[in-house]
């Protein structure tokens, strides 16, 4: 079932949503932050935090308190510091972008009492260069902020300075991963490093680092604001520690697509026809990438396997997968992810080969090359997908594509390669006679069709 | 003659350097500053940023290889991308590249003989709901239709 809700997005499409004015009117803007900063301790935030079950919102899903509660219990002589990623660059990912647009104050806020919470004086937001509206409007909330004394040596009158900056980055997709990041900050190539040690120990400029997702740290003042057992209570999956309320979007054949701020646990049939409008020329869905194209593939004809009483996917036993509600937990259950809950959607009469090798060519450009499996891999699974969909490929070359990809899993220093290789292997299994036609020139691109609706 | 920022732009890397603790941290901004001021990142940049920053040339020209946004040669004065990634493509990317390839005479990754348009293709640009897009110098423009990319065109060829 929908449940709309406006925490977020009560600023959306208002005449100047994105100022302080606006912001202090419609959510009571800062008021959380002056309450946290001047009532708590940080050892009470962090608590507090972790009550709210706020999942990352980056596609990792890694809970935020307990994420916060890693970083030294006492700051020594390394400075902390919060870094926020919103380098949103995941192929069917459009939901940051919205928030620093429309409600960059939210995002801010949420970087102070972050800040207070990790024992932090500097956030650093990591903007992804191409987004220059988010980047002015970031830095026009700052300034504003600023001005009124949220911000700077002492905010609301307490001795505890919070400096908030933008750096942009420079179009690299890899950027979006921690380590490559932080990187990135320090004015390196933004390759990511090993891990450990995590950057709760040794992050930017060595010191002690939370990276928390633009969309994660925007929810803190919400959360806090109305207690924040009660914000996890909002989400339909609470009781799986999947808590709150987020940004869903809906993209590809889909008739409209859509940003929407939703209590957690829509379905993906919801997303698509509720949301969405249905897919384009009212054709059925071929699949549905959950969560960024990362993310696995799922076919509606999928059904949940779940004879286990104890399974979190239990009551949707049966049932097709686009019909369990959609959260960390069980989508990782259903065989994908919940990545960052923005949908694209692939409708029936579009060739899944011809997708399958539009995203290996994202891959192929966006890999670092700092690892071997990677660089080599996606450039192998390019190639070969591209003499498939010219009719040029053998069966073993088709064959070969399972062995490129499993080389690939595992065997990198971040979680890219998984990037590149589980779509792959998932359109390799879940698409194996569409792909076995392109054999030998079977079929080819001139009888495939990537766009099922013509652009006019 | 070598490289200098304009005064406003060095006022600006002063406001930069006081952000991070270390001098490096500011390659990336500073080198966003330059590619304003110049359009492109060339060795006298390179150089200038290594001084300023007392890094190693090869550090500056390792981070200008890497990312996809600092322009290794000289560029047209208007620069288009077209985002060709799947949720664009569903919807007619490659279509809107055609058709601006046609319109401009030259390639994707080619400037226009009069040097006002540099043609690309990006990689997603986050605004996958609102495909097909492309982005011009700083503005985005989104849901494009036929009529509205040649208006898009119009305007920066005659400009």
């Amino acid at each position: 079932m929908l449940k709309r809700t406006d925490y977020l997005t009560r600023t959306y499409g208002k005449p100047e949503g994105w100022t302080l004015g606006t912001y202090e009117r419609e959510l009571d803007g800062y008021k959380v932050a002056r309450r946290v900063l001047t009532t708590m301790t940080r050892e009470q935030v962090v608590d507090e935090a972790k009550k709210a079950n706020i999942r990352g919102r980056g596609g990792a899903g890694f809970p935020m308190g307990v994420k916060w509660s890693f970083m030294p219990k006492a700051v020594g002589l390394k400075p902390h510091y919060l870094c926020i990623n919103a380098d949103e660059g995941e192929p069917g990912t459009h939901k940051d972008r919205t928030l620093m647009e429309e409600n960059p104050h939210a995002c801010v806020e949420g970087c102070i009492i972050g800040c207070y919470g990790i024992g932090a004086h500097v956030a650093y937001i990591y903007v992804r260069d191409e987004l220059h509206l988010s980047k002015a409007r970031l830095e026009g909330a700052i300034k504003e902020a600023k001005l009124k004394g949220y911000l700077g040596k002492t905010p609301f009158g307490k001795d505890y300075p919070i400096e908030v900056y933008v750096h942009s980055g420079a179009g690299a997709y890899i950027c979006g991963e921690e380590t490559s990041m932080l990187n990135s900050i320090e004015g390196r190539r933004g390759e990511p490093r090993m891990k450990p040690p995590f950057p709760a120990n040794a992050g930017a400029f060595g010191c002690p680092t939370t990276v928390n997702n633009l969309e994660t740290i925007a929810a803190v003042p919400t959360a806090f604001g109305m207690g924040c057992e009660e914000f996890s209570k909002l989400s339909m999956l609470h009781s799986i520690g999947d808590g709150g309320v987020r940004l869903y979007g809906v993209n590809g054949n889909v008739k409209k697509g859509a940003v929407v701020e939703l209590a957690i646990g829509p379905t993906l049939n919801e997303l698509i026809y509720d949301i969405g409008g249905g897919v384009q020329g009212d054709r059925g869905v071929l699949c549905a990438i959950p969560g960024g194209s990362s993310t696995p593939i799922l076919r509606p004809q999928e059904k949940v396997n779940a004879p286990d009483p104890k399974s979190a996917l239990h009551p949707y036993d049966g049932k097709s997968v686009f019909d369990v509600p959609l959260g960390v937990e069980t989508m990782r259950l259903c065989g994908t992810m919940l990545g960052t809950c923005c949908v694209t959607v692939i409708a029936e009469g579009t060739d899944p080969l011809w997708c399958f090798q539009n995203l290996m060519q994202f891959y192929r450009h966006e890999s670092c090359g700092q690892c071997t499996p990677c660089r080599e891999g996606s450039a192998w699974l390019l190639r070969i997908t591209t003499k498939l969909l010219d009719g040029e490929a053998s069966q073993a070359e088709l064959d070969s594509l399972h062995d490129i990809a499993n080389g690939i899993m595992g065997n990198t220093i971040c979680a890219f390669g998984e990037g590149t290789a589980m779509p792959a292997l998932a359109f390799l299994q879940k698409f194996r006679p569409e792909l076995q036609q392109y054999v030998a020139g079977g079929r080819t691109r001139t009888q495939a069709t990537l766009t099922v609706e013509p652009w006019r | 003659m070598p490289f200098a920022l304009s005064p406003d732009r060095e006022r600006k890397l002063q406001e930069i350097l006081e952000r991070y603790p270390t001098k490096m941290a500011a390659t990336l901004p500073l080198l966003h500053l330059c590619q304003e001021q110049e359009g492109y990142v060339g060795d006298d940049v390179v150089a200038f940023v290594s001084q300023r920053l007392d890094l190693p040339t090869s550090h500056v020209k390792g981070v200008v290889t890497f990312y996809t946004l600092y322009n290794q040669h000289p560029v047209g004065k208007h620069q288009v991308w077209i985002c060709r990634t799947l949720p664009c493509a569903l919807r007619g990317a490659y279509d809107v590249i055609e058709h601006c390839e046609k319109r401009l005479g030259i390639h994707c990754g080619e400037t226009t003989p009069d040097g006002k348009v540099t043609l690309r293709t990006a990689e997603c640009l986050a605004s996958c709901g609102t495909a097909p897009m492309m982005q011009v110098d700083k503005d985005y423009y989104e849901n494009l239709t036929r009529e509205r990319v040649d208006e898009i065109l119009k305007e920066l060829t005659e400009s």
